[in-house]
């Protein structure tokens, strides 16, 4: 049971408090409900340029990380699809320099140029890394692409191509930031050896004064349902031959998520799960193959990959696959695979909420999901899963006209 | 309220970090046993270390696939239910070879210890090596291999350390596809004989310690013939190469290079290295460090840039690490050595050291909360052969250490003819 406490400020910034005597140390964490879905199509990469924009230096407060590490503090931030959060841990005495820091990056940037110049070559370098100077670093560009027609998961984070974010200028970034770096739009979380009455002050001290700002209205166009498979060959120069295959689950809040979540760990959590044991042990088709999905917001993909076993055919490992996925709709799965695929979420919630600072970004999500109180009731959301459920659910995932695959092959045999 | 001025802070140098002491037993057959029991969640991690590493094996490959192959097969149980076993509990149980160790590590609910430490016992008694999981160990091995060699960074990192230990030392050495065509379970199952079923293990429990741990651990590993480590291996001799700079070709398309600047460092035994830690820190060890300042925050050449010492026990190298756009990587080596310039001939200012001081005390106060962290840095110690007294000294070197002793530093080490320098597009 993690306890918090939670309360609203008249400029609608929510704030939650979750209170842990037996740690030293105070998490505060910021999120901001902006990601790369709320973006321009033209103008792709934005939240998470302007992620790094963040420390470069706010209204009032010349550099943000000096500070803080003088505090003896650490910090560190990242963007999703869905949000951008912002967390920094430091000595709990210490707390108000993290307020006073994150406090001033709310009520406006410095929008310097420099910084501006320098973050978006840096993000570049960051595309490169990852993306480009890497063998299958494409894959979910063009998978993307693929599985969604209009809605804006169309593109990555990191942006739809360099020159997105070359182009992106400080007149973009200034809207950027007054459109959804507002309180209403932000949640702030503070765990760890903190009373809830010392952070209700602090709140009110250092955020109260920042004006409410215009509540951003996310409409985005919502993906429709696919009625005919899709499917895309890539050639590159990769040592081996790669299936990808993407199907439409569920948005987050559907109750239908948690058992589209337990479906890929029948399917490909660790070495006694369905897939690896028939695919990489048994015919020795794939080198690996893993099945996950994102847990995006709205309604996300499920998918498998996997790496071919050189000299293996594309259409011979394609078959084997969907030949699990038959077995799975038609015979659905044994209770022990069902208390397995429990016992496994059981134990990872145990260990994710060792940390205090997992525990504050858990809280902060499920507040942007509707309700912090999630997240006491996720562990029985999945114990109430039944092995029908499964079978049904992956009847209709696993729907081929619901399916999108990239055959990706090496150019260099 | 005026926000240019930051809230008053306790300064981190004054916070009295402690490190949890651990409590300590033996088993019926000496294997020694550090615990530490803390934490809020009932979760449980139960390590196994052996001196069962690439420094003992005579031909490569054998001790990492060895220590992976554990998993793969008992008299009594397939690797499917090995898996089985621990995953119906929702446990991990991972392996992992590195220099002198090789490790087995539980991760559980602490409820589900009694089922699964027979498991593991199973494990370094009784595994078989079948033929035909090797076959499958090696062929997806040298397709992973294959997948790696196309990135600069894993070539770079292995070259880099084949030219600061040289290739034969276990330190330097790297797996070519034909290391792992080689294997066969008669050279794993000896080397199983010689380093597990007869080697020497310690064993660190972290997390909600059951009441009879001690039990539970003796019925199961007490009576095994493993004994006591020494602490302690034969060194061998790193034999650098002489040559100093290389730049390296790997993939035609690259649009970024892996650069990789390295020398040779003595280990945490010797007087100057826990200094050393506050000079790197202030050097390239944290994201306001000078590399990471100016090569990523004002020039923009990379995504990130940093430098560590490597975590070896006999000797170690100093290392500078990047991946920079392909145009800029001669100008991100030159700021390098720019940097190590500057930290020789001018005196670190108090503004600038306070800074690293209190974020260097503010970090090791946060890495010690929850137990595994905890245990994480004992078992550093105790397999340095270091006790509680290193922690304190490193402590004390944070808040002490002066401008003029960091200058020194820089002078004896960050001297650019003892690096070697790599890179690789």
């Amino acid at each position: 049971m993690i306890h918090f406490e939670r309360f609203i400020l008249p400029n609608g910034l929510r704030v939650l408090v979750h209170e842990d005597k037996s740690t030293p140390m105070a998490v505060v964490n910021v999120l901001y409900d902006v990601g790369a879905r709320d973006e321009d199509p033209n103008k792709t990469g934005f939240a998470h340029l302007f992620e790094h924009l963040m420390f470069g230096g706010s209204i009032n407060i010349p550099v943000y990380d000096e500070p803080l590490q003088q505090a003896g503090g650490e910090n560190n931030a990242y963007t999703t699809n869905d949000l951008t959060n912002y967390y920094c841990q430091l000595p709990a005495e210490n707390v108000e320099t993290a307020f006073w820091l994150e406090s001033d990056r709310m009520l406006s940037l410095a929008f310097g140029k420099k910084s501006l110049e320098v973050q978006r070559k840096v993000v570049c370098e960051e595309f490169k890394e990852h993306y480009i100077n890497k063998p299958y670093g494409d894959v979910w560009h063009k998978m993307r692409e693929l599985a969604y027609t209009i809605h804006p998961y169309r593109w990555m984070t990191i942006g739809a191509s360099l020159s997105h974010v070359e182009n992106a200028t400080l007149e973009d970034v200034k809207a950027f930031f007054f459109k959804h770096y507002t309180p209403s739009n932000a949640i702030l979380v503070v765990a760890g050896n903190v009373s809830p009455e010392k952070v209700k002050a602090l709140a009110e001290k250092w955020f109260g004064p920042i004006p409410a700002g215009e509540k951003y209205e996310r409409n985005l166009p919502q993906e429709p349902k696919q009625t005919a498979a899709r499917s895309l060959e890539v050639k590159a120069n990769v040592p081996l031959d790669a299936l990808y295959k993407c199907w439409h689950i569920y948005s987050r809040t559907d109750m239908r998520y948690y058992v589209a979540d337990l479906v890929t760990d029948i399917l490909g959590g660790g070495g006694s799960s369905r897939l690896y044991q028939a695919l990489v042990k048994e015919k020795q088709l794939f080198s690996n193959i893993e099945c996950y999905h994102l847990g995006s917001t709205d309604t996300g993909l499920l998918t498998i990959e996997g790496k071919l076993v050189k000299g293996v055919n594309m259409k011979d490992a394609e078959a084997a696959l969907n030949e699990e996925l038959s077995k799975l709709q038609q015979d659905g799965i044994t209770q022990k695979e069902l208390d397995k695929v429990k016992n496994k979420t059981e134990s990872m919630i145990a260990f994710e909420d060792m940390s205090v600072m997992s525990r504050a970004a858990s809280l902060a999500m499920y507040e942007l999901l509707g309700d912090a109180s999630l997240i006491n009731v996720e562990l029985q959301r999945y114990q109430a899963v039944t092995a029908a459920q499964l079978q049904t659910e992956s009847r209709i995932i696993f729907d081929e006209k619901n399916c999108n695959t990239l055959y990706y092959y090496s150019d260099n045999k | 309220m005026d926000r240019k001025i930051a809230p008053p802070i306790k300064d981190a140098v004054e916070f009295d970090l402690q490190l949890k002491p651990y409590e300590y037993f033996t088993l019926d057959n000496g294997v020694p046993v550090y615990t530490i029991n803390a934490g809020t969640q009932d979760v449980l991690q139960v390590e196994l270390v052996f001196y069962a590493g690439n420094w003992f094996e005579d031909k490569k490959c054998v001790a990492s696939a060895t220590n992976f192959m554990l998993k793969n097969g008992t008299s009594k149980r397939t690797a499917f239910q090995l898996n089985e076993d621990f995953e119906y509990y929702g446990a991990y149980c991972s392996r992992a070879c590195y220099n002198e160790t090789a490790v087995i590590s539980l991760s559980m609910l602490s409820k589900y210890l009694p089922k699964l430490l027979p498991v593991v016992q199973e494990m370094i008694t009784d595994s078989i090596f079948p033929e035909e999981e090797l076959a499958v160990y090696k062929q997806n091995s040298k397709q992973r291999l294959s997948v790696s060699l196309q990135k600069c960074d894993f070539v770079a990192n292995r070259l880099i350390d084949a030219y600061v230990y040289g290739e034969q030392h276990p330190y330097g050495t790297y797996t070519n596809a034909a290391d792992i065509d080689a294997l066969d379970t008669a050279m794993l199952k000896k080397y199983f004989q010689q380093y597990y079923l007869n080697g020497s293990c310690v064993v660190f429990a972290s997390g909600k310690i059951p009441a009879n741990l001690q039990e539970q651990l003796n019925a199961n590993f007490g009576k095994l013939s493993i004994s006591k480590p020494t602490f302690s291996v034969d060194n061998i001799l790193s034999k650098p190469v002489s040559e100093k700079k290389y730049r390296i070709q790997n993939d035609p398309n690259g649009v970024q290079g892996a650069i990789r600047i390295a020398r040779p460092f003595p280990n945490r035994h010797d007087p100057d290295f826990m200094k050393v830690m506050v000079l790197n820190t202030l050097f390239g060890g944290f994201f306001g460090s000078r590399l990471m300042s100016n090569i990523r925050e004002d020039k923009g050449y990379t995504y990130g840039i940093h430098s560590y010492v490597q975590n070896h026990l006999q000797q170690t190298a100093w290392m500078i690490s990047t991946e920079a756009g392909k145009d800029v990587c001669e100008a991100t080596v030159e700021e390098v050595y720019k940097e190590m310039k500057l930290l020789r001939e001018e005196p670190v200012g108090e503004e600038e050291l306070s800074l690293v001081r209190n974020y260097l005390m503010g970090t090791i106060l946060g890495d010690l909360d929850g137990p595994f962290q905890i245990m994480g840095r004992w078992k550093n110690l105790i397999l340095n052969n270091l006790d509680g007294n290193y922690f304190y000294d490193s402590i004390k070197t944070i808040k002490q250490i002066s401008a003029e002793e960091l200058s020194a530093l820089a002078k004896k080490y960050l001297v650019p003819e003892d690096f070697y320098e790599l890179v690789v597009i």
